[in-house]
């Protein structure tokens, strides 16, 4: 051990995030005291964000098979198969402390690290997509981190070149002091070049690749486990600082390796660093490791080896090679201008020895310390239901067009163009359907397939009811795949909560899940890949329950999909049943300025054959544009079409016993417009699968007119795409 | 020795950057903020010992590299 | 007709290049790395955009150093033709191939739009697909594409009809309103002085397809086919 090691108090024991009981347990496992370095890498192995010890009870129960399904949650990303020998690699990471502490450089690493993971696997990553929310526009903070998130998250996209093609934007005061940025990565590989992370072969060399190694996000691991208070933002230090331009080549490089046949494992230094990654593939391959310190590519001098294991430098990746061919991967590192070093050897010994200098630093049994870490069954409330509002009892005044138009200009119903303009949307060439839309989707290079890809969460219907939330997080994403006209194939989840130990925000984590797992059973749509994280509060506060959900699917035919723009004299048709359901929709809160009542339901059979009815009149050639009815209701829904297209339609209230207000901005769920030149051929499809279709329109002119009331389509373009940048324009 | 450099945009070229630090420092209530240019400042260690040399060699950085002078001015420093 | 793409460590969108040629020359590009110092014999060399050498100093700058860059500048004064798309035009004035200099965007953020593009002259290999005065739609994503130019060489760079494009309303109105970055004039792209370079900041290549993004950029690529053509395969 190493000469000086500073006595292990239980200050330091705390300081390191670690209980009285984790401490009494790494005692059992050493059988003596762990010094200082041993501690630092206990401390990350076992926090909330590497070890997952409050959600591993219940992230088990959810679905994650499937016959398409290559492999589920437990490699760096899901895998899943896309037919002609490809197969399609993506999850969702949230980067939350960090985007808010340093909002550029906190939202560019999250992009680097998601990119990562999938590039890890073998796949060249073809789209970025993001989930971000942020808090109250009045809040004095939240133009300061919109403008830092963007700027990191297309800062880094646009600079290694993969398009950020889609995802989703909210506001509210819960997100005040903890935003959060979830980044999603989408990549391709070949089903028979998929790499993994499981270290194999005794005497195999570990190499190091990528950056050098500095003192970057020491703790970042720790710090994405802990609640913030007032001075998180002394935290500055341990923000990292990312690069993607050596990122890039970092793709390119371990790409044109793959390529050959030198890899036995690989796995990136994401959080927690050296000390991660080298326990979790040495952990999977049941081998022991031994790294020398000294070979570690450093960017500064005299660093410890405490902070080589914790260092959380960005753009390096951990290899283990087949013996002999070093030479090869060198040389194409080189070529690369990226550093290379073999830092260690696979051991039978079931041990992490780390040396420096000639002396042991530390030395640890992997097993109990990756395998072993704690698992909590944290006390949980259920979440009371609120009842359902009577639409009757919601009071309306004043036009319907006219409060059409205020609501698109409210935060989270307003146009995101001033965002994804920032974002490279359309680099590699392969961008079928552009953000702005249901689900993007990107074309599957030289084939006629494309894969469509969305991210959703309605956190207010969660709060209010998180198994229905849950679902209904699930079930928009399904809807949004289904609306381009793609089969929905796999989810990401990345759960975003609050204190868990605190058993009302457990009970919220709960019955997201459940509401998640009744989802993927219904619609046969497993979970491949996620991330959880939890203790976003600040001062006891907690943000609303986000289970974001990353949905990928599958077009066989790119050029049969279709977009949200509608043509000239189509008929317009309503799937899905409308009654009105108010309870926590857009229009109660900012119009009615109330934020209660139980969400909308979710119906998974309907939603289902909804789903399948879509698909088959997409596949069919019978629609020219389909919409999923969401936030905001159904002329919300309607007004994005109209803009799209910059083309008018005359709505025809069908609202029968439903008030009028409640027809138009209700948010029952599982519904869809589709536009089409007969409708009759959609009446009949819906018909013979019993789902509710309704004649409401046709489409032309430069006006929405409903019931004599008529609005300009430039009045509403104005409105709508006009709030996020003068927003962000006022100093 | 070291080599100081300041690389800023010509008079005449517009500074869109500059111009939106200014305004937002006047937002942020500094009164008197006048107009505001950006630059670059770089650092460079040299093993030159003569000075006169060593200011040489790096005014032909700043044209072959460090400055694009069809928009940018440059001035070098050099220190002990 | 045959043609070279000059990637850099940072270069991200050769692969548009790539398929927009492809599609157009019925045959792929050669790839060349920077850090070669010979070209191949070829009719016409593409810079494509990206971000090369991360676009760190000055887009473009560090590339303009490359040792490939002389092997370009010996070619272009031959005659062959040269094509720089965003990056690639950065690097061109960088090299000083090409007049003026690109700067930050006057929003100061990057953006990502169509826009719409008037064409300045139909009489060069670059443009004899389309029609002068012609209007077509391509998509922009930079962040450092407003043109600069000093008053003396923007006076000879329009008198001696070296625009190539600009920036351009629907209808062909030129004003600040329709130009994404601030650029002088509403200059989109421009030629060197004997017309065989020409760099540009929009991307035909991403506007080659009716199904993405439609047939803006088509014409031209189908103009160099036809205009080199004659040219040994």
């Amino acid at each position: 051990m190493s000469e000086i090691t500073p006595p292990i108090t239980p200050s330091v024991v705390a300081e390191h995030g670690l209980s009285t009981e984790e401490y009494a347990k790494i005692l059992e496992i050493l059988g003596r005291a762990p010094n200082r370095t041993e501690l630092g890498v206990f401390s990350v192995m076992w926090s909330e964000h590497c070890s997952y010890k409050s959600s591993k009870k219940w992230l088990k129960t959810l679905p994650t098979s499937a016959p398409w399904v290559i492999c589920g949650p437990g490699e760096n990303a899901g895998v899943i198969d896309i037919g002609e020998g490809l197969a399609c690699i993506f999850k969702m990471e949230s980067h939350n402390h960090p985007s808010f502490i340093e909002p550029y450089q906190g939202a560019a690493t999250g992009v680097g690290g998601i990119l990562r993971d999938v590039f890890t696997m073998g796949a060249r990553p073809i789209a970025n997509m993001n989930a971000l929310r942020f808090g109250s526009p009045d809040n004095a903070k939240t133009k300061h981190l919109v403008a830092g998130v963007v700027a990191g998250i297309g800062g880094y996209g646009n600079c290694v070149g993969v398009p950020t093609v889609g995802g989703e934007c909210n506001f509210h005061a819960s997100y005040d002091g903890n935003i959060l940025v979830n980044a999603m990565t989408v990549g391709i590989a070949a089903t028979d070049k998929i790499f993994y992370s499981a270290a194999a072969g005794i005497g195999n060399p570990v190499v190091y690749v990528g950056s050098k190694t500095g003192r970057d996000g020491i703790h970042g691991a720790t710090m994405a486990s802990a609640e913030f208070n007032a001075d998180s933002e002394e935290k500055r230090p341990t923000v990292q600082v990312g690069d993607p331009f050596t990122e890039k080549l970092l793709i390119e490089a371990c790409l044109e390796l793959m390529a050959t046949d030198c890899i036995v494992a690989i796995q990136d230094m994401g959080a927690a660093g050296l000390t991660s990654s080298s326990f979790e593939m040495a952990s999977k391959g049941g081998m022991g490791v031994e790294l020398d310190l000294d070979q570690v590519p450093a960017r500064e001098s005299g660093m410890t080896a405490y902070e080589f294991l914790l260092s959380e430098s960005q753009e390096r990746m951990l290899m283990v090679l087949k013996p002999g061919s070093e030479d090869v991967a060198r040389a194409i590192f080189d070529k690369w201008e990226l550093d290379f070093a073999v830092i260690g050897h696979l051991t039978d010994s079931g041990r992490m020895v780390i040396k420096m200098k000639g002396a042991v630093e530390a030395d640890l049994p992997i097993d109990p310390l990756a395998l072993a870490s704690p698992e909590y069954d944290r006390p949980w409330e259920k979440t009371p239901t609120q009842g359902t509002i009577d639409p009757a009892s919601v009071p309306h005044s004043g036009g319907i067009l006219a409060t059409l138009q205020t609501l698109l200009a409210t935060p989270d119903l307003a146009s995101k163009r001033w965002i994804w303009e920032q974002y490279d949307h359309l680099v590699m060439g392969d961008t079928v359907i552009r953000p702005g839309g249901d689900a993007a989707l990107v074309r599957v290079r030289d084939t006629k397939r494309a894969l469509a890809m969305t991210t959703d969460c309605t956190p207010r219907y969660c709060l209010a009811d998180p198994v229905m939330g849950g679902r209904q997080a699930v079930a928009e994403t399904w809807r949004n795949i289904c609306a381009v006209g793609a089969r929905p194939l796999a989810i990401t989840d990345n759960m975003n909560f609050g204190n868990p130990t605190n058993p009302r925000i457990m009970g919220q984590f709960v019955g997201a899940i459940e509401g998640i797992r009744e989802a993927c059973l219904a619609l046969d749509y497993p979970v491949v890949s996620g991330n959880v994280s939890l203790y976003n509060e600040t001062a006891g506060s907690a943000i609303l329950p986000t289970p974001a959900i990353g949905g990928v699917g599958l077009m066989d035919d790119y050029t049969k999909a279709v977009g949200v723009a509608w043509r000239d004299g189509d008929s317009l048709v309503l799937l899905g049943a409308t009654k009105g359901h108010l309870g926590q929709s857009i229009y109660l809160r900012e119009i009615a300025g109330r934020e209660d009542g139980a969400p909308p339901p979710v119906d998974l059979a309907l939603e289902r054959i909804t789903g399948e009815l879509v698909r088959e009149l997409v596949a069919g050639g019978h629609v020219s544009a389909c919409h999923d009815i969401s936030d905001g209701g159904l002329l919300v829904a309607l007004a994005e079409m109209a803009l799209a297209a910059n083309i008018g339609a005359d709505i025809m209230n069908k609202a029968g016993d439903v008030p009028l207000h409640a027809w138009a901005f209700g948010e029952d769920q599982g519904r869809y417009i589709v536009a089409a030149s007969r409708a009759n051929t959609v009446l009949e499809l819906a018909a013979k699968r019993g789902i509710p279709a309704n004649l409401i329109g046709r489409t032309g002119g430069i006006l929405l007119t409903l019931k004599g009331e008529r609005v300009l389509l430039d009045d509403l373009r104005e409105s709508h795409e006009g709030w996020l940048p003068d927003y962000m324009a006022v100093a | 020795m070291k080599a100081k450099i300041h690389v800023t945009l010509k008079s005449g070229v517009l500074d869109p950057q500059g111009k939106a630090v200014g305004h937002a420092l006047g937002s942020l209530g500094f009164a008197g903020v006048g107009e505001v240019r950006q630059g670059k400042y770089i650092e460079i260690e040299l093993s030159e010992t003569d000075v006169g040399t060593a200011k040489a060699n790096v005014e032909e950085m700043c044209k072959k590299l460090l400055a694009n002078t069809v928009i940018e001015n440059y001035a070098v420093e050099i220190v002990g | 007709m045959t043609a070279a793409i000059v990637t850099f460590p940072g270069s991200n969108r050769e692969r548009d290049m790539v398929m927009a040629l492809t599609r157009a020359f019925g045959k792929a590009p050669a790839l060349v790395w920077h850090r070669d110092t010979e070209l191949p014999k070829v009719d016409l060399i593409v810079i494509p955009g990206g971000f090369a050498y991360g676009d760190y100093l000055r887009a473009g700058a560090m590339a303009a150093q490359s040792p490939i860059m002389r092997a370009v500048a010996d070619r272009a004064q031959q005659g062959v033709l040269v094509l720089g798309v965003c990056n690639g035009f950065q690097v061109l004035t960088e090299a000083r191939l090409l007049p003026g200099a690109l700067m930050r965007n006057a929003g100061l953020k990057f953006v990502c739009r169509e826009v719409h593009l008037r064409v300045e002259r139909a009489d060069t290999p670059f443009t004899q697909g389309y029609r002068k005065g012609e209007i077509f739609k391509c998509p922009v994503a930079h962040h450092d594409g407003n043109y600069f130019a000093d008053s003396e060489t923007l006076a000879r760079i329009e008198g001696e009809g070296q625009v190539a494009f600009r920036y351009c309303s629907p209808q062909g109105d030129l004003g600040a309103a329709f130009t994404p970055n601030g650029s002088i004039n509403d200059i989109a792209g421009v030629y060197n002085d004997k017309g065989n370079v020409l760099g540009l900041m929009p991307h035909p290549e991403d506007a080659t397809e009716k199904l993405l993004g439609g047939l803006g950029g088509a014409p031209l690529f189908a103009g160099l086919a036809e205009a080199l053509a004659g040219a040994p395969a």
